[in-house]
């Protein structure tokens, strides 16, 4: 028999202690690398936990991304804190529970079966003698490696997972207490804003440093190569200082290799690495092909926006010289780890402190902040320094998610069946996460670490491999039932602005693509676009959603449209392997093009916390429509243009639908995640209902007025 | 620092006095020189919301309202409406509605849809669309925060406001 093979971050932090320990007060306190940023996780792990331990919601504490105390599990991101991270907890949950039950059936002289635990008390059925996880000796029982051994709790039993579960922190949120890394307060606390060059790859050539020194409050003026920072007593001196030090500073820009209008084909002409992602032949049936058609769609850079501006604490001791770190970083073992190479510390003189943070929607600038501090504090040695980035810090720097062009061909056979499929993407590689990109170099992620009078490399362009979903060929590949397809991603070597992670990489734009051209292939057939997709589609999760999604919404099969109005729909299974999700999209051309409503319909296993769910993909269809309809990050050869929200408007109220989220829970199945499904099929499902209604189609995102009218040309 | 002048005016109904420079955005007066970390930084510049207080019943960016412009008004915060420690009615529809993912322009909404409620508590869905057009939200809580708002005009929160 082999050893059972632990879950892969139950397998790198073994300890039980480091998932679980109970507190004196009777509770347990909960340790998890993963960390909340609005989407819910923190809630639904605690939900996992409090199932496994049979304690109550209420009697579960959880800590989230903590260098000092939570297990390392890298980055949360990718929709995988249920999956990876939640599975690691249930099994040293369960493990955990199994550990103590053996010594209560040992001190209670009962056999360990016949045990029963209710909010953390253990005894027999009749209840006649009782003990608790607390008074057993909790802390040694659980000094101890995993084992694997022990099963968890079978899904129908379950009584606290797939119940709504309110979210923990949302009552001190809207009560306005402090909860985020910007909120903080400590003694001493200095006030940090960076002075960021106005373009990448920009020389500091003069810089006035003694006039800024002389303004009022300023404590330090922080210059290393081209990095630049002030700090001062008062938050608003700090300001000042910024201002004016932009002002002070001079730098030769060495200009970008295109511009936002040209990005498509610059794409395509650039010199690129190809890797065929999926190839299925039959000769025969593309022998059958009668019918040939092809599109090309577009997607800009687009940039994760988040409403509050990255911020950081830090406060840095010397002799012997450590960093303590406040940060709303997706990693804190990564963040800690790059700053300890690039400063030369050990690992463990770099200490990170998870805290809440503004919606980050991927790699924001988030850790880039958290760095930034690092160097502002390390000017006033013992005085903490809180840094937030301006607006235009956050536009101009964060790294934004690549601009895509992507092809499309197929062929129909004479009874409207698609026998051939080829999908060819552009794209920039979507990951620069910290580690992502091993080099016999050091190489840095953080912006500031390029900056520096020492610099340290930028790390090469990453992509997620195929095995975790892929990045840029994410949802490339589509789940229909085709005898041939053909999937090639083309990496653009030259890399034009900053990029990384963005919420589903490039499952946006290949969604948007596949389901649109979809809709494209059903109109050559003469089909109806439901009817067209069920018919080459067998997974029945995956009809499941596309049935329940047209029937909610009220679908009439062929309905012609009356050219203002249009309906359509967009379907994917997100990486292929984890949520299904259909949309149906209704819009109006009149007054204005606007959609009026969505009905979506998701399938993600094993609903932890359904209503943390439904918010979930409300949330991210919203955020798609506003991708979808408004946002293009705007550049020119010199730099970028958007730096705030007249340059980058996003989607608001005006332009908000009603919103409709149909759950389909299947508790037997295991759970996946929620985030990131929504973001490609409803980006085709707003494109296919605006080609219903205008009868011509637009093929490069976003869908603004101006591309409209020139379509209907 | 000492050169600074005097600024008084009220804040959640307690009378406050603050020396700093006039020009300071009322926004780092209300989180740093007195604490209430409610309203957020979120650009600035008059765009976002993020940091929506009253200033004597209307809702202003604090970020772009200087010091000077308050002297002897009346500012109100997302701390000032639940005072005594409840939430309330407005808030708590929040929470019931689960109306927040990350949060952070939440508090902005809610004094921007407070100023709404004050005024008309029986608000159409039209008006309060209107109301929260200048507050942004970065997560897609658009439709939540509508129902919350909705279910809060229903309950009668715009009567006890």
């Amino acid at each position: 028999m082999t050893a059972p093979v632990l879950p892969l971050w139950l397998n790198t932090n073994r300890r039980l202690d480091r998932w679980v320990r109970f507190d004196e007060d009777g509770r347990a306190t909960i340790l998890t690398g993963r960390v909340e940023y609005g989407q819910g996780a923190i809630t639904a792990l605690a939900q996992i936990a409090a199932e496994e331990l049979d304690l109550d919601l209420e009697q579960v504490r959880i800590i989230g991304g903590d260098t000092e105390l939570t297990p390392d599990e890298g980055h949360t991101s990718g929709s995988r804190s249920m999956d990876e991270g939640g599975t690691a907890l249930r099994t040293a949950c369960a493990e955990a529970r199994a550990v103590l039950l053996a010594e209560a059936a040992r001190r209670l002289d009962l056999p360990v079966e016949r045990l029963q635990v209710e909010q953390g008390r253990i005894g027999g059925a009749d209840r006649t003698r009782e003990i608790s996880y607390w008074d057993l000796p909790h802390r040694e029982l659980l000094a101890r490696e995993a084992t694997g051994l022990v099963q968890p709790k079978p899904a129908n039993r379950y009584t606290v997972v797939g119940r709504s579960a309110p979210r923990r922190d949302i009552p001190g949120k809207v009560a306005g207490r402090p909860t985020f890394v910007a909120d903080l307060v400590q003694p001493g606390m200095l006030h940090g804003r960076v002075v960021r060059p106005p373009s990448e790859g920009a020389r500091l050539l003069s810089f006035d440093e003694a006039a800024i020194r002389a303004l009022p409050g300023v404590v330090a003026v922080v210059r290393d190569g081209d990095f630049l920072g002030v700090v001062a007593e008062r938050e608003e001196q700090a300001v000042r200082a910024r201002r004016a030090a932009i002002a002070a500073a001079h730098w030769q820009e060495p200009g970008l290799p295109v511009d936002a209008d040209g990005i498509h084909a610059f794409l395509e002409a650039a010199q690129t690495t190809d890797t065929v992602i999926v190839e299925r032949r039959d000769e025969a049936a593309r022998a059958r092909g009668v019918t040939r058609l092809q599109a090309q769609y577009g997607k800009p850079y687009i940039a994760h926006a988040s409403i509050g501006p990255s911020s950081a604490l830090a406060r840095w001791d010397a002799n012997p010289d450590r960093v303590e770190i406040w940060t709303h970083s997706q990693g804190v073992y990564p963040l800690v780890r790059e700053i300890a190479q690039i400063l030369g510390l050990p690992t463990a003189s770099v200490v990170a402190h998870h805290v809440d943070g503004p919606g980050c929607y991927g790699h924001n600038g988030a850790d880039d902040a958290a760095f930034d501090a690092v160097l502002l504090a390390r000017a006033v040695p013992g005085r903490p320094v809180m840094l937030q980035w301006m607006r235009d810090d956050e536009f101009a720097w964060e790294p934004l998610g690549p601009a895509m062009r992507v092809k499309t061909a197929a062929s129909l056979d004479a009874d409207g069946r698609i026998v051939d499929w080829q999908l060819d993407l552009w794209s920039n590689g979507h990951s620069q996460r910290s580690g992502m990109v091993k080099t016999d170099y050091p190489n840095a992620t953080l912006l500031a670490a390029w900056h520096l009078a020492q610099p340290v490399a930028r790390m090469p362009q990453g992509d997620p491999l195929m095995a975790g979903g892929g990045g840029m060929a994410r949802n490339g590949e589509v789940l229909y039932d085709l005898p041939n397809q053909k999937v090639v991603a083309h990496r653009v070597e030259e890399l034009p602005l900053r990029v990384s992670t963005l919420r589903a990489l490039g499952a946006y734009a290949n969604v948007f693509a596949a389901e649109s051209f979809m809709d494209e292939l059903a109109q050559a057939a003469g089909e109806d676009p439901v009817a067209f997709r069920l018919k080459h589609l067998s997974d029945p999760r995956a009809r499941a959603v596309i049935e329940r999604a047209a029937d909610a919404s009220g679908w009439v099969p062929n309905a012609p449209s009356d050219g203002i109005r249009g309906r359509g729909i967009g379907f994917a299974r997100y990486k292929n392997g984890y949520g299904y999700m259909a949309v149906v999209a209704q819009v109006t051309l009149e007054p204005d093009f606007r959609v009026t409503r969505v009905v979506a319909a998701i399938d993600v296993g094993l609903a932890i916390n359904p209503d943390g769910i439904i918010n979930q993909t409300e949330g991210g269809i919203i955020q798609s429509l506003s991708w979808t309809l408004c946002e293009a990050v705007r550049f020119d050869r010199e730099r970028i243009l958007s730096r705030d929200w007249e340059t980058y408007p996003i989607l608001t109220f005006a332009g908000v639908p009603e919103v409709e989220v149909h759950l389909i829970n299947r508790p037997e199945e295991p759970p996946l995640g929620g985030g990131e499904n929504p973001t490609g099929p409803t980006a085709a499902a707003v494109g296919n209902a605006l080609a219903h209604a205008l009868g011509v189609r637009v093929r490069d995102l976003p869908l603004t007025r101006e591309r409209i009218v020139a379509a209907m040309g | 620092m000492s050169d600074n002048p005097s600024t008084r005016f009220h804040v959640n109904g307690a009378e406050q006095t603050v020396s700093a420079e006039p020009d300071t955005p009322l926004l780092y007066i209300l989180r740093n020189d007195l604490g209430l970390k409610g309203a957020k930084f979120g650009c600035g510049l008059g765009q976002c919301g993020a940091c929506t207080v009253l200033l004597d019943g209307h809702a202003v960016n604090a970020c772009d309202t200087p010091l000077w412009a308050v002297e002897g008004k009346s500012v109100t915060t997302i701390e000032g409406l639940s005072a005594e420690g409840a939430l309330d009615g407005l808030q708590q529809a929040f929470v019931d509605e689960q109306a927040v993912q990350c949060g952070y322009c939440i508090p902005g909404m809610i004094m921007s849809a407070t100023a709404l409620l004050r005024r008309e508590p029986q608000a159409t869905g039209e008006q309060v669309r209107a109301a929260l057009e200048r507050n942004l939200c970065r997560c897609g809580t658009h439709a939540r925060i509508l129902r919350a708002i909705e279910r809060a005009i229903h309950e009668g929160a715009g009567r006890t406001a």
